[in-house]
């Protein structure tokens, strides 16, 4: 995912120090004027019901709750409350459309409405881009730029699998497994969606789609575009609500195979939640991932990276490199290129173009990254945080960065979910190895060094399932992701991600 | 372990000689005192007894007293998992031909002493002398059949991603890491080996929980193990009470994946239960199939390259190309 954030014009050593032209004396001679991304061409409504059988309906008991623009703490719409009442009509719609259209259809004919999908998402990109900014508090510029573009590339990858499921998994014919139960998270509302959808469908299922209670809308806009798409009524269910509501819809007997993306905590819950039935199981969960850097990297890119790696979408990011693992001979040049890369970045309002990092997500999310890095100033880290102005109102946090950090503290161990990257050192490459597995997460990695070999050697002793050398945080739908050990299991994405959403039987 | 029973019915280790040993005694006036086997834990490529002292009378189906096995307790779980736990690098770093060679040096082995398998299976389950060589011949055979896999599975299942970026991204599959099997009931070799091989062939180390009422031939092929190439720790076998020992073995964090075939159906939701504690990967047995009805001789059912992907890890690696 490019961070391509702004060559600085005057040179580190010219520039007075931490300064990025709000202060006075700054030596950059310019400021950023606002860009605000226009609103006008999403139309939120006030109410929004639940998507079941191809209509939008409204709760059984009525229930509503808000849904809020963190970056302003206003409220944008009112969302329908599934019950369990709700959830057993969504998955006996998801049933009947597996039954009579979709399980039937041609998986040509599928492909084509997946491609439809892909190209309405595509059409209306801006308008998607610009309400999941609105409803999660992301900046516009990564929202536009990756999680829509994506999105839309994951619907189309997925899309050419259906009429070729036999090239997949040669030797075997792969069946779909029926009803799909799917929860995803608030970080990438829209992306976790097409990474559950566009498989799931491709392969024969139809799904119940849960979205995280605090970013539903994009999910019910795209249930506009299954309306536009003429998708079978069924196909496609969305039921907005809490985690209860998600229990239920994983617990219900009609499901057959269940998907989550979300915290370990969670994902343990809805691995007990199914023990003793025959449903499927894919979870992707927490991460606490190193970014390991050698003496011999290129330190600018390494920079760069890092960056990426820690403060894209706020750090909230199940594979964020929350770790840095420094070689000794190098931290210091470093952490000062560090600190004056993270003066130029830019907090603020998420439908600014010119923002890096927009708000966080919820109110509680904002106060356990307070809480947690209140921690690691009391257990002894050095706290770092460029000077920058804050918005009154909405929910921000400044781009973080401790040094000093030890491997016991919470700060090292625990997934944040924030912009708050912790620092820490090795020597040898063993050392880098046996600290950067030394998590009961396996999520993702990061290497930094000119030497190829050492790129190969890490990464296979690296226990994570994606590794990215001299890059961090890509992401491709052709590119399966998911984790080793406590973040989970299964694949999504590539051909990989195919084989959550089959049965595979003899020929 | 408790002086085995006095009946001249005899244990599973004499039976692997009883046709000769028949013939031999009805030639001579005075028959020879044969020599009984003493069936041991197999730990970390030891055989030591069970650390608790205990032993559990194992009769064959026809309800004759065949030896005493070793009760295993949870300590000696752990023991197993540890074991598997230091062997596992050096099995998962050994290059994929040489597990495949080590593997089929297994069947190897097995071939030499068909005669003790076939005796030891038709004792344990109740075999005519040909059903039992059928059983012990394809479990053979399966070895052979996982081994070959060694060297494919990774061009099988790894790929090479086409992105839409500048970026070289690759996928392979790696071991898990210490794998739980618990091995079938009814098919006390052929489908121990069925469980056995597929986690085993891509560099998993394994702890077995074998067959509670018929762990005779598990003991055997743990003989066999050890006297291939199969490093010590790599496969750990365990005899005793899987009441006792399941939830210890799915609720060991140090446990990656569990395989629970051979859990009972009653025992199978809490095994779960604890399983997800430590988000292990769970290969489950169908609820719909029923344990002692799934037919092992049946290679289209029973060699299934999915068994082995169920223990392995997917990794993708990114780079950028560019000069």
């Amino acid at each position: 995912m490019t961070t391509e954030i702004d060559k600085r014009l005057v040179p580190a050593a010219d520039r007075a120090p931490n300064s990025w032209g709000l202060g006075d004396g700054a030596a950059i001679p310019w400021e950023y004027a606002p860009a605000p991304e226009a609103r006008d061409i999403v139309t939120i409504k006030e109410r929004y019901g639940l998507f079941i059988g191809g209509r939008e309906v409204q709760a059984s008991d009525g229930e509503t709750f808000a849904t809020i623009d963190p970056s302003t703490e206003l409220p944008l719409a009112r969302v329908a409350r599934a019950t369990s009442v709700d959830i057993d009509k969504a998955v006996r719609a998801a049933r009947r459309a597996q039954r009579r259209s979709w399980g039937t259809l041609a998986g040509n004919e599928r492909a084509k409405y997946l491609f439809r999908i892909a190209r309405i998402l595509q059409e209306r990109s801006r308008e998607f881009a610009v309400l999941e900014s609105m409803d999660s508090g992301k900046p516009i510029r990564e929202s536009r730029d990756v999680d829509v573009p994506l999105a839309a590339a994951h619907f189309w990858y997925y899309a050419g699998w259906a009429d070729k499921l036999d090239y997949a998994f040669p030797g075997r014919i792969a069946r779909p497994l029926g009803v799909a139960a799917q929860i995803i998270p608030w970080n990438f509302p829209l992306l976790m969606l097409a990474w559950k959808i566009a498989p799931a469908l491709a392969a024969g299922n139809t799904v119940v789609l849960k979205p995280a209670s605090t970013t539903p809308l994009s999910a019910l806009l795209f249930a506009d575009v299954c309306v536009q798409a003429d998708l079978p009524p069924g196909v496609v269910n969305i039921v907005p609500g809490p985690g209860e509501v998600g229990m239920s819809l994983v617990t219900h007997p009609g499901v057959d195979k269940v998907a989550f993306t979300g915290s370990t905590e969670i994902g343990k819950k809805i691995q007990r939640g199914i023990a003793g039935t025959d449903k499927a199981l894919t979870l992707e969960l927490g991460g606490k991932a190193a970014n390991i850097v050698f003496d011999d990297a290129a330190l600018d890119q390494a920079v760069e990276g890092i960056v990426n790696g820690i403060y894209f979408n706020q750090g909230e990011v199940c594979c964020a490199g929350s770790r840095l693992l420094a070689q000794e001979s190098i931290v210091e040049p470093l952490i000062e290129k560090l600190k004056d890369r993270l003066a130029t970045i830019r907090v603020g309002d998420p439908l600014d173009k010119n923002t890096d990092v927009g708000a966080i997500n919820s109110k509680q999310q904002l106060e356990r990254i307070t809480e947690l890095v209140a921690s690691g100033v009391a257990e002894g880290a050095e706290l770092y945080q460029p000077p920058c102005d804050l918005p009154e109102r909405g929910y921000y946090f400044r781009p973080t960065l401790f040094t000093n950090v030890a491997q016991s503290h919470r700060i090292a161990n625990e997934e944040i979910f924030g912009p708050v990257l912790s620092v820490l050192t090795f020597r040898t490459p063993d050392e880098a190895v046996e600290k950067a597995n030394n998590t009961a997460y396996g999520l993702s990695a990061g290497v930094w060094t000119e030497k190829g070999s050492r790129i190969l050697e890490m990464a296979s002793r690296l226990k994570a399932g994606v590794v990215w050398a001299n890059t961090f945080n890509r992401f491709d739908p052709t590119s399966p992701f998911g984790g080793y050990k406590e973040s989970g299991f299964g694949r999504e994405g590539g051909m990989h991600g195919l084989h959550a959403y089959v049965r595979l039987e003899d020929r | 372990m408790a002086t085995p029973s006095r009946r001249t019915t005899g244990t599973a280790a004499r039976a692997g000689r009883a046709v000769a040993a028949r013939a031999q005694a009805a030639a001579t006036p005075a028959a020879r005192i044969e020599v009984r086997k003493t069936y041991k834990l197999y730990i970390g490529g030891a055989f030591p007894r069970t650390e608790s002292g205990r032993s559990y009378l194992i009769s064959g189906v026809d309800g004759s007293e065949l030896a005493n096995a070793c009760r295993a307790s949870r300590k000696d779980l752990r023991d197993a998992v540890r074991a598997a736990r230091s062997a596992f690098p050096g099995w998962a770093g050994k290059t994929a031909m040489n597990r495949g060679q080590v593997l089929y040096r297994v069947a190897e082995l097995m071939e030499g002493r068909r005669d003790q398998f076939v005796a030891e299976v038709a004792a344990a389950e109740g075999l005519h002398e040909p059903a039992a060589r059928t059983a012990v011949d394809r479990a053979i055979d399966r070895w052979v059949w996982y081994a070959g896999w060694a060297d494919k599975i990774g061009q099988v299942l790894g790929s090479s991603n086409p992105v839409a970026a500048p970026y070289f991204n690759f996928t392979i599959p790696e071991p898990t890491g210490v794998v739980g099997v618990v091995a079938p009931e009814t098919s006390s070799l052929l489908g121990l080996v069925s469980r056995l091989a597929p986690p085993l062939v891509t560099g998993n180390a394994v702890v077995v929980v074998a067959s509670e009422t018929r762990p005779l031939p598990a003991v055997t092929l743990a003989e066999v193990l050890a006297t291939s190439d199969v490093p010590g720790g790599v496969v750990n076998i365990l005899t005793g009470r899987r009441a006792e020992l399941v939830p210890v073995l799915a609720g060991h964090s140090d446990v990656d994946a569990l395989d629970t075939w051979g859990v009972p159906d009653g025992q199978r939701k809490d095994t779960e239960l604890i399983a997800a504690d430590s988000v292990k990967r769970v290969l489950r047995r169908p609820t719909t199939v029923a344990e002692a009805r799934f037919d092992w001789l049946d290679d289209r059912a029973a060699e299934r390259p999915e068994w082995i992907a169920a223990f392995l890890e997917m990794k993708t690696v990114w780079h950028p190309i560019g000069v």
